[in-house]
């Protein structure tokens, strides 16, 4: 076999997560981009083919294929994250698929944090719901670069034009609250494939693009931030081999900015300035080095560097503070306490705090802010006031997700409690 | 202009050396599970690539069932001396001689699930607070929601419905006296990113994956490596054909199939065309439609 095909090689990655309300079509929408990209193997497609005969269907429920735990086979719903690969000659995909009921809007969060881009579907007899609006709030507060608004379901409303328009109209109204930056809207049918992956046929008034041809080609390269340096030093290399006798090397990665040996560079909190010596790899010394690469930086000047410090430049510092505003959203069962106090993780640090207020509390269908009532339960969303054992180095999380996001931690179970991201 | 963008299998790459790092850093006596197959050779690579100049801080460990291919453990022992690792190696067989493991009987025997009880009990006894896996969330369906940082009570027990949620790049290692984590820095790549990556580092493996004349048997529709350690059915008989295998478990259990790729680049065509999944050929899955979330629940990977 010689026709070898290495174009492999340059293909990018691109993390989506999905959201929609239940029975909006999520699964049967994955199930659609995993047939119709050829990503289902036939052991896979002969599992569901039983089960979907057994379950009395005289279709093939892709659904099916994103169904995880037994549990939800019991129960019939997806209840967690569940992560899902597919590829096609173009890129490779990761989607983190998170149900769409009110109790998990942590799971949400969870998928959310990680993707450069979001789907949220609207079932298109339903139109806008509370539900929607949920979604469209937390893929803008976590940022998420890029949004699919799917109306699906188009079958069952005569692949109507105007319910379309009107859905679009009245989610735009509702999104200009919103800080989302990119938004394309796809009219769709998950069960048939309309403008899935092909583009559909019922459909001649709709002039944009396939689900598939936004996916392969949204532009990425910028999700990352490639001007403000900040590399979280996350583990000290000292080799006891005697041939790397006196090497020191401060591993991580890359959390923003451009690295280049020769570069002047400050490390926090202790304010030394030293120059770049060399960035390394195990390939050998690299030109330069940026988000998401993981290196190792060796300095000039041999100055003490642990796990947790971040190496930046002189003239561009992230806050340096014990105190900081964030909007939380609650993971756990047990509230968030008043007064209480937390272990932090934040980039490669760790850190305790006290939670010191709760300012307001968030009805994520509204995006009302409710000032009366600040007990926040799992799942709710409001904005804290944190002050840390030690100072953090962070930036404000809509310039960098990396150093703007941390997690609580309770200090008893061990539990991740709570997704912070700062403002 | 210059393109910031890293190619995907450096992403994997960058984002798997960040979680050993991070395991390194945060467990106190961490091990990497090594069974000799393509996925743990990956991830010792990685390791090795993270601690660079450096030795890999942490030894590698073996569970032998005793129905290992022997090409598997050669190349085992090899490869450790290669990457300069300690390597660890600890065998079923032991826990079935002092009793610990009782042998299963009939015509579908497997050692697979005692090996469980000979990983806790060598956790046990090298106070091991982090043990990395070689696992895929593509491989199965219970592994889609697997974490990354997988914590596990002291009986090693997962718990599906109690997971920590797993924000960003944020992970949360902390447990208290006695429990420990099972770790997958391999957690995003599927199986042809594996394959690619080894073609593109130019990584060895045994030589059982490569197509190769065999012994072998069919049993409902499943082509095995005839060994000692099966019993054949009196209508069962052995030919010798061109086979290839797609996982290194045991020979008890390990399906082949009929290949005539000879080069990691002859098994990336093969893998993309392929229809089944890698565990489609593995018998201890199809014991039922569950069959890996039970196991997962008692302590298996
Ligand atoms: N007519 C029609 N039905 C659909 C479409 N998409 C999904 N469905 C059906 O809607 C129901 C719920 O879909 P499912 O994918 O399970 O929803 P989920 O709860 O969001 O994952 C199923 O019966 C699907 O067959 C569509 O585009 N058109």
């Amino acid at each position: 076999m010689n026709n070898k095909d290495n174009s492999y090689l340059d293909m990018e990655l691109l993390r989506f997560t999905t959201a929609g309300n239940v029975d909006d079509g999520k699964s049967t929408l994955i199930g659609r981009l995993l047939y119709d990209s050829k990503s289902i193997f036939e052991d896979q497609l002969e599992a569901i083919k039983k089960t979907s005969k057994q379950k009395g269907h005289d279709y093939v429920d892709l659904a099916l294929l994103t169904d995880g735990l037994r549990a939800e086979r019991e129960q019939g719903i997806t209840i967690d994250v569940a992560y899902r690969y597919f590829a096609t000659p173009k890129r490779k995909f990761i989607i983190a698929d998170t149900p769409g009921h009110i109790q998990y809007t942590r799971n949400m969060v969870t998928g959310a944090s990680t993707a450069n881009l979001a789907i949220i579907l609207i079932d298109a007899r339903k139109g806008v719901v509370e539900q929607t609006c949920r979604h469209a709030f937390i893929a803008s507060l976590l940022q998420i670069p890029h949004l699919v608004i799917c109306i699906n379901k188009m079958d069952l409303v005569d692949y109507s034009k105007d319910v379309y328009d009107e859905i679009v109209s009245s989610f735009k109204r509702f999104s200009s609250k919103l800080e989302v930056h990119d938004v394309s809207y796809i009219p769709i049918s998950a069960l048939n494939g309309d403008n899935v992956v092909d583009r559909s046929k019922n459909m001649d008034w709709y002039q944009g693009t396939t689900l598939m041809h936004i996916l392969e080609n949204v532009h990425i390269s910028g999700d990352h931030n490639h001007i403000d340096c900040r590399f979280p030093v996350q583990y000290v290399i000292r080799p006891h081999q005697l041939e790397h006798h006196g090497y020191r090397g401060y591993a991580g990665r890359i959390a923003g900015g451009i690295y280049k040996p020769g570069d002047k560079v400050m490390v926090l909190p202790s304010g030394f300035s030293t120059t770049i010596k060399s960035i390394d790899t195990y390939e050998g010394e690299v030109k330069e080095a940026f988000a998401p690469m993981s290196v190792t930086i060796c300095l000039q000047d041999e100055i003490d560097v642990s796990r947790g410090d971040m190496i930046v430049r002189e003239n561009n510092v992230p806050r340096v503070a014990h105190d900081l505003d964030a909007m939380v959203c609650w993971l756990n069962e047990k509230p968030l306490q008043q007064n209480g106090k937390y272990t932090i993780r934040h980039t490669t640090k760790e850190a305790r705090c006290i939670v010191k207020e709760i300012r307001y509390k968030v009805d994520i269908n509204t995006l009302h802010r409710i000032e009366n009532d600040k007990e926040i339960k799992m799942n709710d969303i409001g904005r804290i006031h944190i002050r840390t054992t030690t100072p953090l180095f962070y930036d404000e999380y809509r310039r960098n997700r990396i150093t703007g996001s941390l997690i609580l931690i309770d200090e008893a179970t061990n539990e991740t409690v709570g997704a912070c991201i700062i403002i | 202009m210059h393109n910031y963008n890293l190619p995907y299998l450096k992403e994997l790459e960058s984002e798997s050396i960040y979680i050993i790092r991070e395991v390194a850093a945060q467990f106190e006596k961490p091990v990497l599970l090594f069974s000799g197959g393509k996925d743990s050779i990956v991830m010792s690579h990685l390791a090795r690539k993270a601690f660079y100049p450096s030795r890999i801080p942490f030894p590698l460990m073996h569970i032998d069932t005793g129905h290992n291919f022997p090409e598997t453990i050669t190349f085992r022992d090899w490869w450790a001396k290669e990457i300069d690792a300690q390597l660890i190696v600890r065998s079923v067989q032991d826990s079935i001689n002092t009793g610990r493991a009782k042998e299963e009987k009939g015509i579908n025997a497997s050692r697979n699930v005692l090996q469980t009880t000979t990983l806790l009990d060598a956790m046990e006894e090298f106070k091991f607070d982090a043990a990395m896996g070689g696992a895929r969330r593509d491989e199965e369906k219970a592994r889609a929601k697997e974490r990354f940082f997988s914590h596990r009570d002291e009986f090693g027990q997962w718990d599906p419905k109690n997971q920590r949620p797993e924000l960003w790049n944020l992970f949360n290692g902390k447990k208290n006296q006695g429990e420990h984590f099972r770790i997958f820095p391999l957690s995003n790549w599927t199986e042809i990113d594996i394959w690619q990556y080894i073609a593109q580092e130019k990584l060895p493996i045994p030589s059982i994956y490569f197509s190769h004349e065999r012994k072998v048997f069919t049993r409902d529709g499943i082509v095995y490596p005839f060994s000692d350690f099966v019993m054949m059915k009196p209508e069962e008989s052995a030919e010798t054909m061109s086979v290839r295998f797609r996982t290194v478990g045991d020979m008890t259990c390990s399906g082949a199939v009929v290949s005539f790729a000879s080069s990691v680049d002859d098994i990336i065509l093969e893998v993309s065309v392929s229809r089944v999944t890698e565990r489609g050929s593995r018998q201890d899955d199809k014991r039922s439609e569950t069959a890996m979330e039970d196991r997962k629940k008692k302590g298996y990977f």
